[in-house]
């Protein structure tokens, strides 16, 4: 073996050694959510006793990427050595004591606190993407390797070629899980068709739906798997350079992904000559700045160049013209995450979890009015009733479930009544919604649909880029619209108007953004109807009163106002 | 053992010390800047962070020095600092108040949350007290949703927020000085060393 | 080169490769209706007036932006095309302070003259409350934004014929605007050569000559594609230096 490459087995095997000299190992979570919990002080008071009372030679305690369940947060998990695995919740400082104390110390586990694996939270999903978390501490390769990582990267270049490796991504049947759903493997394949010596592989990690937190998870919880997927997803397709366009709003995962690239370079799994072949990549991160647009293959290049993030027509699509005017390829995180594991077990496997049209698994950022939330990953197919009633523990407070919100804004509403729809990427499109990058909100019977439209389509106002018309002016107009609805100051013709804008400026509009951002609105009207009629106050209503009017529609001399709630009489239609 | 990063923490804040024009320590980091990303234009995001970073905020001046060192038209530096949120043309105040106003957040009352502050401070949405002692600004989403309804005060997060409890932080907040550069921050266990 | 044979408007058209749907209509006398497309300068496809129906996909496709393809099938005048484009000439007219009778332009204006056309003299939708002030700074020219309608013919004729990219887009969506260099008064924007190629390229009544008054702009409208052609024929002369 040359010097240019690296040992994984080696690195590996030590590893393992090491951390399995210790009889217990204590994996704190430390993302985000627990950490804002309090996860800090309950390890640092669990460390504390291992130390004083000279645990330590046999207690190993790690920070750890996300466990799943952050409505219960602090989570703590006590492995042994010949034992099953004890899962703690809600740990804080003093609960960390009396862990370290009575179960550490006396091998007692302190029920009390003590939370079930067997729980459907956990029994339920289907750990692919997922499968580090809570297991590695994030800011080590050398965990990442003994965890199998990079021998699917090393496997892939020095025993296949790059167009077996794109055959294993297609027969999968990885489907993107940004939101779009398109084939993976057919954008592989595209930009491996495409000749160019500059080609590049871009992550999407603006992960910009309010309520989705699943990219930001990977890349801070187990940034060395975003790295292998794109240096195999390069190696397949002739890429020679990576981009990581990570949200201003994630610093952390800014950290973790520049802190895995240092080492990645260290242990020459980047760079020149990758396992001692022709295979060559660098990888680079790029840091939005604040805008959703970017989301948007287009716009996250021209953001990428140092451009305003303003969409751009396709085709061109970015395989035929990307950065630079080079080949380039947008896969989002969760999909490259998935690439791994697909690579070490094997196409066939991961078809066979999910459904016929929508293989392998979906991490869900689960939120909104449910007694469990957090982060899961489940087959695709699972029916919202599973992840409701059993994951998530239904909806607390005796209040019942009214609606599953999937796609963020561009998406739409599931209701009750179609509560057992299985969750993949054509039935969701079939109730007029879409899977959407993944986060999953649940409402109650609280909660006004009307509100959660309007709520989606200030989003969309304010994150419209404003090049072409009909987002930049309908997403106003619709907002209003909805203000007047909600306001008390809506007739029949204001939702006349608002579902007229709603086609335009969905079939008009330049990208995405535009073109779904009536998606909830639609399916709020769809399936609430009944909702958005009981705030409808009658023509000329807003009249009433005031002098010199007559108050009732058509009355000769009301005056026509050019206002939302009311027209003259005799109108001619838009 | 490793140490736990904390949330929200972004780059520091430098302290407010007045304008001093040619031996202005700031032209000198702006210049590292530059030079770390060997003044190519493409680079102008990364930059205007970095000005962001180095002076608490964009100013005209500034900013023709960056079109100027990355030969930029001032007309295209312009766009694009107003095209992205993150960035401020107006000094901020010593605190920052953040609501995330994300649909999990909204769903559980984020709308409470700001009229709780505005109410209470006088501060307005998305601006800056008079007297540059607090700022409200709204997230869309800070990644925090089992927590819901969240909120940031200087970079630490307020969870399950209700408007009490988040006036309550802002006081003790503005009771002391402004937030310290190093105290929201936390290294890696790699230190950051290549 | 052989040409590109399809059907527009159930005409049959030959256009050569590398045209563009709106350039191939016109050949067949069919003016497909636009605002941010100017001979000269290069296409943004931003304004969705010209969009058209191709049959066999699913969406209207921008006639500015599709080349012709052998065998298309193309609509541009559909009664749902044109219901969207009175539509979308409401939100233009709605955006901003579209008053004719007290406009330099009125007589003389694409977006005018569109709406005429399209019978829009109705707007069903609130006014947006304008906070835009005229600049009159430059000696020669003025800007009003609340008449800007975003088409971005100006800042593509400034960069892309003048070169020298005075005018950028600023801010985004509903707040995006014009900027002279960093946001300046434009008689105080020191990259402008007053050269009037955005007074030429602008449809409307937003840039204009100062000392015209109400229906007196007449702009050169073709200055643009012609100093853009005549570049391109010159430099690909052979000549002696």
């Amino acid at each position: 073996m040359s010097n240019h490459e690296v040992d994984l087995f080696d690195i590996a095997h030590k590893e393992r050694e090491e951390q399995s000299a210790f009889r217990r190992t204590v994996l704190c979570c430390g993302s985000t959510a627990c950490l804002s919990g309090g996860a800090q002080a309950a390890m640092d008071a669990i460390q504390g006793v291992v130390t004083e009372k000279g645990m330590a030679q046999d207690v190993r305690v790690v920070a750890t990427g996300c466990m799943g369940l952050c409505s219960r947060g602090p989570l703590v998990k006590v492995r042994t050595r010949g034992e099953e695995d004890v899962l703690y919740a809600d740990v804080d400082a003093g609960t960390g004591r009396r862990i370290a104390e009575e179960h550490l110390g006396a091998g007692k586990p302190v029920e009390e606190a003590q939370l079930s694996l067997q729980h459907p939270f956990f029994a339920r999903q289907v750990r692919v993407v997922l499968e580090n978390m809570g297991e590695i501490d994030p800011n080590r390769i050398e965990d990442y390797i003994a965890h199998g990582g990079y021998r699917a990267l090393r496997d892939a270049v020095t025993t296949m070629t790059p167009a077996g490796v794109v055959g294993v991504v297609q027969r999968s049947g990885l489907r993107g899980r940004g939101g779009g759903g398109y084939p993976a493997g057919s954008k592989w394949a595209l930009l491996a068709k495409a000749t160019s010596d500059q080609k590049s592989i871009i992550a999407n990690g603006d992960e910009g739906d309010p309520g989705a937190y699943m990219d930001r998870t990977v890349m801070e919880d187990d940034p060395h798997r975003v790295l292998e997927g794109m240096a195999i997803a390069a190696f397949a397709t002739g890429a020679v350079k990576g981009y990581i366009y990570v949200r201003a709003e994630y610093p952390v995962a800014v950290r973790r992904l520049e802190q895995a690239i240092r080492q990645a370079k260290r242990h020459k799994l980047l760079g020149k000559n990758i396992f001692g072949g022709e295979f060559s990549f660098d990888v680079e991160i790029r840091i939005g700045a604040g805008a959703f647009v970017c989301g948007e293959e287009t716009a996250l290049m021209a953001s990428i160049m140092g451009q305003r993030g303003t969409p751009v027509l396709r085709p061109p699509y970015p395989t035929e013209r990307g950065l630079w005017g080079h080949p380039s390829m947008i896969n989002n995180v969760e999909t490259l995450a998935n690439v791994p594991t697909i690579l070490r077990r094997g196409a066939d496997w991961f078809a066979d979890i999910g459904t016929e049209t929508s293989r392998g698994t979906k991490v869900f950022a689960l939120a909104g009015k449910l007694q469990n939330t957090g982060l899961i990953e489940v087959p695709m197919g699972i029916t919202l009733r599973e992840i409701i009633e059993e994951i998530g523990g239904g909806v607390p407070g005796g209040k019942t479930f009214k609606a599953a919100q999937t796609g963020g804004p561009s998406g739409g509403c599931i209701p009750v009544k179609h509560i057992d729809t299985p969750m993949d990427y054509d039935s969701l499109m079939a109730l007029g919604s879409i899977m959407g990058s993944g986060g999953l909100i649940v409402m109650d019977d609280d909660v006004a649909m009307p509100e959660v439209a309007r709520f989606f389509m200030r989003f969309c106002m304010d994150e419209s880029c404003g090049k072409c018309l009909p987002c930049r002016a309908g997403t106003n107009e619709m907002h209003e619209l909805l203000e007047a609805l909600i306001g008390g100051r809506g007739t029949a013709a204001t939702l006349v108007r608002l579902e007229t804008l709603c086609d335009v400026v969905r079939t008009n509009s330049l990208c995405g953004l535009g073109q779904t951002a009536p998606n909830p609105v639609l399916s709020t009207l769809h399936y609430f109807r009944s909702e958005y009629e009981a705030l409808l106050v009658p023509e000329g209503a807003h009249l009433a009163g005031l002098p010199g009017a007559h108050g009732a529609p058509g009355a000769p001399g009301a005056p026509g106002a050019a206002g939302a709630s009311g027209q003259a009489a005799g109108e001619r239609s838009a | 053992m490793s140490v736990l990063p904390t949330p929200g923490a972004g780059a520091p804040r430098p302290p407010r010390s007045p304008e001093r024009p040619a031996d202005d320590p700031r032209v000198a980091l702006l210049t590292t800047q530059l030079k770390k990303v060997r003044y190519r234009a493409d680079a102008l995001i990364d930059v205007l962070h970095a000005v962001q970073d180095i002076y608490g905020y964009l100013s005209p001046d500034v900013l023709t020095t960056v079109a100027d060192a990355l030969e930029l038209p001032p007309s295209r530096v312009q766009g694009v600092a107003t095209f992205y949120h993150l960035f401020s043309f107006e000094p901020r105040g010593d605190h920052i108040c953040t609501v995330c106003t994300g649909t999990a957040c909204f769903v559980k009352g984020a709308d409470a949350l700001l009229e709780g502050v505005t109410d209470t401070f006088g501060v307005p949405k998305g601006g800056t007290k008079e007297d540059r002692s607090l700022s409200l600004l709204e997230a869309r989403c800070i990644g925090s949703c089992g927590l819901a309804p969240a909120a940031l005060v200087d970079g630490v997060i307020v969870a399950k927020a209700t408007p009490e409890r988040l006036v309550e932080a802002l006081r003790t907040a503005l009771a002391t000085a402004p937030a310290a550069a190093d105290a929201a921050e936390a290294t890696d266990a790699d230190g950051g060393a290549a | 080169m052989a040409g590109v044979n399809l059907r527009i408007d159930g005409i049959e058209v030959e256009a050569p490769a590398g045209e563009n749907l709106m350039q191939a209509a016109a050949r067949a006398g069919i003016r497909v209706p636009g605002l941010c497309q100017l001979d000269g300068v290069s296409v943004v496809g931003a304004c969705r007036l010209c969009m058209v129906e191709v049959a066999g996909t699913p969406r209207p496709r921008p006639a500015c932006a599709t080349p012709v393809v052998e065998s298309m099938d193309v609509s541009t005048d559909t009664p749902r095309l044109r219901e969207h484009r009175r539509v979308l000439l409401q939100m233009l007219l709605k955006e901003g302070q579209h008053v004719c009778s007290v406009c330099v332009a009125s007589g003389h204006c694409e977006l005018q003259a569109l709406a005429a056309e399209l019978g829009v003299d109705h707007v069903h939708f609130n006014p947006a409350p304008t906070r835009l002030v005229m600049d009159l700074s430059h000696p020669r020219f003025g800007y009003d934004p609340s008449r800007c309608i975003l088409c971005t013919r100006c800042v593509r004729a400034c960069a892309e014929v003048e070169g020298a990219f005075t005018w950028g887009v600023a801010s985004r969506g509903r707040d995006t605007h014009l900027v002279a260099d960093l946001g300046d008064p434009w008689g105080e924007a020191t990259s402008c050569t007053s050269c009037g190629k955005c007074v030429s390229a602008c449809p409307v009544g937003a840039l204009f000559e100062k000392g015209t008054s109400v229906g007196e702009r007449e702009v050169p409208r073709a200055l643009v594609a012609t100093l853009t052609a005549r570049r391109q024929r010159e430099s690909a002369r052979e000549v002696l230096k």
